[in-house]
């Protein structure tokens, strides 16, 4: 119990740190932080869905799903709080990701990866020709309010999200360290490892991964809703397979080991990106490739490995672990 | 009854071109074991590199205009030739005792590396080879008029199939290649060079996907973007078709041309996701894709 205690206290100081920081720093790099988050938290879900072996290539239908719930919502309902939005974005994901993960929890491998991408591409398409949803040039957000409080300047407006963005962040983080160390989470890890094995030892496969899909989707309702906001425009292209594309490199960068990682990685990445398409646009995908590949081939666990190597201590206390059985 | 000819002939012209590099993506993953996301891009290099070729051939008067095939042949031959080893040994050989989830990545940081260097090297404009596309004049189908090129390429598709086809099952270096797609390691301990298989299955995957490309190239306009609608769509192949399988790519061709043509032609607006949504369909009711069989699982 103390464990889950400490994490939740670690998870609040980090919470009350960013809010304070987000005061010093410039408005320009919180509104990138912001974004980063939200971005992040999808990645997360993608590092959930990761750990039971599963990569999904359309994580974008998710983002784009609570991206949607929040801009609809907003245009249509005259919902205005960014709290009740951003529920309302991973409540959507929440029944989408029911709806599919009993579809999807069979499939394993390069089937997963091209049917997640397939049904990402599908909702891509819709989109783009459903005219009364904006077609292709999406819609335009207004500002949201949060819980009655209007920002009067837009420095306050993008202060109060990013600390909306940092309290959300704060909670899933903690949340899926939890989870990680969870029965179900460390039995994501065994099915990765071998399937059979957990299948004999009791546990169901299916169950597992398919819990931990429905977890990555709701994560990536909530990211979406909150881009939506933090972007004030939504499009198709947040289903497209880019966008998607983006989140399996930020869950490759941040690795499994750590939670932060994730949120580490999504606002380097984020960094990087804003200031490399203003220097050398033509160049950035391929230098994001390249910056791909260098991380695959020599940080195979992602960056979140870098800071586990660096504790001796817990490093001779636990077990060599054991070669993998392919 | 003139639409349903019109969609099966269009679908047909549209699968021609779909099989020549699906063929070369499932060719790939049977031999190496890696879906190629890349594979769309060299597509793109092997369109730009014979839309630059075609141009320079008959900018010059060099000779009879019908050798403009050969210098769109040659093209995607240069391409494979140049390309093939460099990415098999330079970059995915580092990458072979990793996932095969990890590999598609390793390939899709390739795809990202090889867009920009197209854009670098043929900048963001569009590049057009009309000139092959009028020489072997118009065809009457069913009363309906269409470019008689568009036919040979079907033809192109037939003679590629089969070859690879015979080449595959009644060659003995095609069947030391269908020993190494069966059991990796078990033809390797036979005495088979794995790695030099490796190296000419993907240098072929290479050239029919070039090959792909520079005879799609004078029919459409070549600019960036290109590459992402082709993998995807010949990935939507592969799939439906079954990884691995040449049979089952021909068909799954024809399956999503046809499906292609007709959205076009009765509901142009599901053009985009019908792929998808036959894919989802295939891989719901079978998972290993139409031609595949169930591989036993190995632990």
């Amino acid at each position: 119990m103390t464990g889950r205690i400490g994490t939740f206290a670690a998870a609040l100081v980090a919470f009350a740190a960013l809010a304070l920081l987000g005061r010093v720093l410039p408005n320009w790099f919180v509104l990138v932080t912001t974004l980063a988050f939200a971005k992040g938290l999808v990645a997360l879900g993608l590092v959930v869905l990761m750990r039971s072996g599963l990569v999904s290539f359309g994580q974008g239908t998710f983002f784009c799903a609570g991206a949607y719930a929040a801009g609809l919502a907003m245009r249509s309902l005259g919902i205005t709080d960014a709290v009740l939005l951003v529920v309302l974005g991973g409540a959507l994901a929440l029944i989408l990701g029911l709806l599919i993960a009993p579809l999807l929890a069979g499939y394993r491998g390069i089937f997963f990866a091209t049917l997640t991408l397939a049904l990402s591409m599908i909702v891509y398409g819709i989109l783009d020709k459903t005219y009364s949803l904006g077609g292709s040039d999406g819609i335009n957000l207004q500002a949201p309010t949060f819980l009655s409080y209007q920002p009067q300047t837009s420095q306050e407006a993008s202060y109060a999200l990013f600390v909306l963005a940092s309290l959300l962040t704060a909670i899933a983080s903690a949340l899926c360290r939890i989870h990680f160390d969870s029965i179900r989470g460390l039995l994501s890890l065994a099915a990765r490892d071998n399937e059979i094995r957990v299948e004999y030892l009791g546990a169901s496969v299916r169950w597992v991964s398919g819990a931990n899909f429905v977890i990555a989707g709701v994560l990536g309702g909530i990211g979406g809703a909150l881009a939506a906001l933090s972007l004030g425009h939504i499009d198709p292209d947040f289903a497209f397979w880019t966008t998607s594309g983006e989140f399996v490199f930020l869950a490759i960068l941040s690795g499994h080991a750590s939670v932060t990682a994730v949120f580490v990685a999504a606002v380097l990445l984020e960094l990087v990106r804003s200031f490399s398409s203003q220097y050398f646009p033509n160049t950035w995908q391929g230098a994001l490739g390249i910056f791909l590949l260098l991380v695959i081939l020599f940080l195979p666990d992602g960056l979140g490995s870098l800071v586990r190597r660096r504790r001796p201590t817990t490093a001779k206390a636990a077990p060599k672990p054991v070669e993998r059985v392919k | 009854m003139n639409i349903a000819a019109a969609i099966f002939v269009d679908g047909l012209i549209d699968a021609s071109w779909l099989f020549i590099v699906a063929v070369g993506l499932t060719l790939v993953f049977g031999v190496l074991n890696i879906l190629n996301f890349a594979h769309g891009s060299l597509f793109a290099v092997g369109a730009y590199t014979a839309a630059s070729a075609v141009g320079w051939y008959y900018g010059g008067n060099f000779g009879p205009a019908f050798l403009g095939y050969f210098v769109m042949l040659g093209a995607a031959l240069l391409v494979a030739v140049a390309l093939g080893p460099l990415l098999e040994r330079g970059v995915l050989r580092l990458f072979y005792r990793r996932d095969e989830v990890v590999i598609v990545l390793v390939t899709y940081a390739l795809f990202l590396i090889l867009e920009d260097a197209t854009k670098l090297i043929w900048g963001v404009n569009p590049y057009y080879a009309y000139e092959p596309y009028g020489l072997l004049g118009n065809v009457s189908v069913f009363g309906l008029s269409y470019v008689g090129y568009d036919f040979a390429l079907v033809g192109l598709a037939l003679v590629t199939g089969v070859l690879l086809w015979l080449g595959l099952n009644r060659t003995i270096s095609g069947k030391v290649v269908l020993a190494v797609i069966h059991d990796r390691d078990m033809s390797g301990a036979m005495g088979v060079n794995v790695t030099r298989v490796f190296v000419l299955a993907f240098t072929f995957g290479v050239f029919l996907a070039a090959l792909g490309g520079a005879f799609t190239a004078p029919k459409i306009s070549v600019q960036p973007g290109i590459s992402i609608s082709v993998i995807l769509l010949s990935f939507a192949v592969v799939v439906i078709g079954g990884l691995g399988s040449v049979e089952g790519a021909a068909i799954a061709a024809l399956i999503v041309g046809l499906a292609r043509a007709a959205a076009i032609h009765l509901m142009p607006s599901a053009e985009l996701f019908i792929v998808y949504l036959v894919m989802a369909l295939v891989l719901a009711l079978r998972p290993e894709g139409l031609f595949q069989r169930m591989a036993t699982r190995k632990i």
